[in-house]
């Protein structure tokens, strides 16, 4: 093996990869589209760590399309110095990319099944790589429910792809907002008002959350009364990861690693640490 | 044509309620629809009834002074509209705007109160199916509060 392999089988080490486009979502999040001329792999749910050279180094969860093998796609909220230059660089610009980590979402115990996908905030972003397995996959799947929930209108993301994905057969898309404007014609209210909406087939589904942790655990809760195994709720979790391969411990969670363990966890796992605050 | 004991024997906030009690809750029960755009009550007006949604949406608003009116929260089908009715001052607190065309059950709320006043088991029957709203509404509320999605959360 040559130096350059070694190098490349390195998950320490950043590959550069150049920036196609950057599209604005919201106010402060945008999406970032990467080259990836030797082809992505990676499973819906899984993560990479984007290095902002001279800046730092960011895990953030993949957002596209695993069909489309040339490019790697991230969506990103610009909270701080790291994120405001990740979303700032210009097309051809580079970015490295170690990855992608983590466990990914359940794919395969999903098929056969309805899949329930609830999303709060940017977490429609880790969701939407399961959105577009199912919609490829139309007839390995049962029913798609998607249930998202904003802060407000204008925080909604992929809002054409939302209306595309609700005229698709046997999906539904609910959305909903903490603030509605006067103008505003959805639903208000926190997403899980959105259950009510959903003909739930608890022992035939299976459930992917995404969002703030508090959103979650309302989440899992409301679903295990729905009559949701907990086996069968999947949430994606987030912590400070660095190593992203479980060396460092920055992101243990009990006794995980969310890095190298997760982000992605059952439900019957996570629910005695949920309830812990100081974790 | 479905009659009204049996839409109200259907709906779910009276789901195993007995067919007894749906009669007498049938005496109180008309049709209502709702243009889009107008105000079903009014914060401050006498609430005497209270809606089984069964299509459309509904806007809960609340007004404060220099401001916007501010969307609370929306109702739709299978869902109910207004408690006031239930507890003295039987006054509505907030308004309750159809953003969409809205077809609902009405319930005439005195006549629902000396209903209850009459049957005490029919009283505990509708204040234990009211109670679960607003515990589900007040939990939705205190969610809401916590404003998750704000940066920094």
């Amino acid at each position: 093996m040559t130096m350059a392999a070694a190098a490349t089988n390195d998950p320490m080490l950043p590959q550069p990869h150049s920036v196609r486009q950057v599209v604005k979502e919201s106010s402060d999040t945008f999406t970032l589209t990467l080259e990836a001329p030797g082809g992505n792999r990676f499973q819906p749910g899984q993560f990479s760590m984007l290095w902002v050279f001279g800046v730092g180094e960011l895990p953030i969860s993949i957002s596209g399309d695993p069909a489309e093998r040339d490019r790697l796609v991230y969506t990103v909220r610009s909270v701080g110095q790291a994120t405001q230059t990740l979303v700032s660089r210009e097309v051809g610009e580079a970015i490295g990319v170690r990855g992608p980590f983590g466990t990914g979402w359940p794919v395969e115990k999903a098929q056969g099944r309805d899949v329930l996908v609830i999303a709060g905030g940017i977490g429609l972003a880790p969701l939407r790589p399961m959105i577009y397995e199912v919609l490829h996959h139309r007839e390995k799947y049962g029913r798609l429910v998607i249930l998202y929930g904003a802060r407000s209108p204008r925080d909604l993301l992929y809002r054409k792809e939302l209306a595309a994905w609700a005229r698709q057969r046997e999906t539904q898309v609910l959305v909903t907002v903490d603030y509605g404007g006067l103008s505003w014609r959805g639903n208000v209210g926190v997403v899980t008002t959105l259950f009510k909406h959903v003909r739930l087939q608890p022992t035939h589904s299976l459930a992917f959350a995404c969002g703030p942790e508090i959103m979650m655990r309302f989440v899992a809760r409301d679903l295990e009364t729905h009559g949701l195994a907990r086996e069968n709720i999947y949430l994606s979790m987030e912590r400070n990861m660095k190593c992203a391969v479980g060396f460092c411990g920055h992101c243990q969670y009990g006794p995980h690693f969310i890095c190298k363990d997760g982000p992605i966890f059952p439900y019957d796992q996570l629910r005695p640490l949920l309830e812990k605050y100081e974790l | 044509m479905e009659t009204l004991e049996r839409i109200i024997a259907d709906y779910p906030f009276f789901a195993g309620l007995e067919s007894y009690y749906t009669n007498l809750l049938t005496g109180c029960a008309s049709n209502a629809r709702f243009d889009a755009g107008t105000y079903i009550f009014k914060e401050g007006e006498e609430a005497n009834e209270f809606y089984l949604i069964r299509s459309g949406k509904v806007a809960l608003e609340i007004f404060a002074p220099q401001r916007k009116p501010i969307m609370l929260a929306t109702l739709g089908e299978g869902e109910i509209l207004g408690w006031s009715w239930l507890l003295p001052p039987y006054l509505w607190k907030f308004h309750a705007h159809a953003i969409e065309s809205t077809r609902a059950i009405a319930l005439d709320g005195k006549c629902l109160r000396t209903k209850c006043e009459q049957n005490h088991d029919l009283g505990y029957e509708m204040l234990k199916r009211f109670a679960q709203i607003m515990e589900q509404r007040l939990e939705a509320t205190r969610f809401q509060l916590l404003d998750v999605y704000a940066v920094g959360r």
